[in-house]
């Protein structure tokens, strides 16, 4: 059998696909294999490739080594928190700067969009001693007001805002509606797919977060999951026990991951959007 | 624009949220980052001293912070090139008129979910000098054992290794989008005269990508710069003999460990006019993709 040049092509694509796929994923396969095995089998010689049957009671000991409830439970507060924050602020800027013609706009757009240029570390000092000033040390709220604007989000809102026809908000104002109102009713109704796709980025990166959080909080109970994550991994070195340090990657890795994976095609589609200006 | 032309105040009260976080959390403490940069604390108590450009002039003559500097930008070069090539490589191969096209494209996606300390920990798992699978492919092929904790090419490409990675889903899903708005007819116009797919590529391709690969290397350098903190304080902490000690690491440590304010400030500074250097290229990228449309 011969096969055509186009077939071959395809056969190609296929290939290299595939193995740069078995290549990307090869690192989590192994941090799994290593959270399945005894303390002994990881570290035999030649590696064992295959999973074993140690999963949970690794699990169990990662997760009390770091306190996991706590941590996985901070985490899981402040990106719910910052996210859903987010996600109204950035509507009701974007609604504004969509829907309205009022002064100093002009000024106030490139202001929002700034936030993008002074990411948090630049400015870590200051606003560590603003913190301290206002007693937020160790609270939740120094962990999510600081993060509440975001750049992401009053254009992803933006961009598909401006093209919602504007006879929609003309047939609303005839029948009575306050502008208000017809955001509640007929815009965010509208604005799912960006509103999931918002969740997602920032679910993840209140996950990852990890330079703030280390520094404005000193408490053992307000510690997030990157830090558990930290600390399981640095007081294991040496002996490294890895089979307990991949055990506890896994568990902390799972939360973001579900959410990407639940709106993927909201965050592909939000994506997309970004790319049209 | 206008249209709920009888409510004048009402807009402020909606853009109010984000314009007070904005103010009070970002642009206040950049000012006074900028402030803080032209002084200095005292050693004893914590008085402020004002010092000029003494704190600029000193980090520019300083070997330690010329050479993290240098890390950086080398760093953030291999980051930006090898990561955004292979995506782009990636992106352009699950876009062919291939079956299970869609498959591919959401494959990739999951390297998003991970955080840059867990990547680290991924990695320096395979780097690991006693158990790690590289370093016994290493030493099969070579006779030689790699270990990141002396050794600092071994741990420079560690840390380079993991950040890529962990980028790569979001780069592709970028690409991916971007190139699925290159309109067709022009790349079958291309074809039709004569192009190679090779040609199409880079002279319509290419081209009309450009805003998208002008926002990714922002993106890009944002992780470089700034996320990559955790994976260097959880995996290197800056060493072997500083090679990993990138800039934030450097902010973090004179400024939070040394108790040096004003250096950190300074560097501060210097980082954020890095970052806005690149941000500018992009917004003037994007902006010159509109004329070349219309």
């Amino acid at each position: 059998m011969r096969l055509s040049r186009k077939q071959l092509k395809g056969l190609i694509i296929h290939v290299v696909l595939l193995l740069t796929l078995v290549a990307v994923a090869f690192p989590i396969y192994y941090a799994f294999v290593m959270a399945t095995h005894t303390h002994q089998d990881a570290y035999a010689f030649p590696p064992i490739l295959t999973p074993g049957d140690q999963l949970l009671p690794n699990i169990k000991e990662a997760w009390n080594r770091v306190d996991m409830s706590v941590v996985l439970n901070n985490s899981l507060i402040i990106a719910v928190l910052v996210s859903l924050g987010k996600i109204v602020f950035s509507i009701l800027a974007a609604f504004a700067f969509t829907h309205f013609k009022f002064r100093g706009s002009w000024l106030l757009f490139p202001l929002c969009m700034v936030t993008q240029m002074m990411p948090l570390p630049v400015r870590v000092i200051p606003l560590y001693q603003t913190m301290a000033n206002l007693g937020w040390l160790n609270t939740y709220q120094a962990l999510t007001i600081p993060y509440l604007a975001s750049t992401t989000g009053i254009i992803l809102f933006r961009q598909f805002y401006m093209t919602v026809p504007e006879e929609l908000a003309d047939a609303a104002r005839v029948d009575g509606a306050t502008p208000l109102q017809y955001l509640r009713s007929i815009l965010v109704p509208l604005s799912w797919t960006n509103i999931a796709a918002l969740l997602v980025i920032e679910f993840v990166y209140m996950w990852n977060e990890y330079l703030w959080p280390n520094i404005v909080t000193t408490a053992s109970d307000m510690r997030v999951a990157q830090m558990g994550l930290r600390m399981l991994y640095t007081s294991e070195r040496g002996a490294a026990e890895w089979n307990i340090i991949m055990a506890g990657t896994l568990v902390i890795m799972l939360p973001p991951l579900i959410v990407l994976i639940l709106f993927r095609k909201q965050f592909a589609q939000g994506i997309a959007m970004q790319t049209t200006k | 624009m206008d249209r709920f032309p009888n409510h004048r105040i009402l807009p402020y009260g909606l853009v109010l949220p984000s314009l007070t976080v904005i103010i009070a959390f970002l642009i206040i403490p950049f000012g006074q980052a900028v402030y803080q940069s032209f002084y200095r604390v005292s050693p004893f108590g914590r008085q402020l001293r004002y010092v000029g450009l003494r704190n600029y002039l000193e980090m520019f003559q300083s070997p330690e912070y010329l050479s993290s500097f240098q890390n950086t930008l080398i760093f953030s070069v291999l980051v930006i090139g090898v990561g955004l090539t292979i995506s782009l490589v990636v992106a352009l191969l699950t876009t062919q008129k291939i079956r299970g096209a869609a498959f591919y494209q959401i494959a990739f996606i999951w390297t998003y979910a991970m955080s840059p300390i867990i990547a680290g920990v991924m990695w320096s798992l395979i780097f690991d000098p006693s158990i790690g699978i590289l370093t016994h492919a290493i030493a099969d092929l070579t006779g030689y054992r790699i270990n990141y904790f002396t050794d600092t090419v071994a741990a420079f490409i560690l840390v380079t290794v993991a950040s890529v990675w962990v980028m790569l889903g979001y780069n592709i899903c970028f690409f991916v989008a971007g190139l699925q708005n290159v309109p067709h007819e022009l790349k079958e116009a291309a074809s039709i005269d004569g192009a190679t797919s090779w040609q199409v590529f880079w002279v319509v391709t290419f081209p009309m990508l450009s805003p998208t690969t002008a926002f990714l290397i922002f993106v890009n350098t944002v992780y470089a710069f700034f996320q990559s903190f955790g994976l260097i304080d959880v995996v290197t902490q800056g060493g072997p003999n500083r090679t990993t000690e990138f800039l934030i690491y450097k902010i973090y440590r004179d400024g939070f460990g040394r108790m040096q304010e004003g250096q950190a400030a300074a560097q501060s500074v210097v980082l954020f006019i890095l970052v806005a250097i690149v941000g500018a290229f992009q917004i003037y990228t994007s902006t010159k993709k509109s004329v070349y449309n219309r």
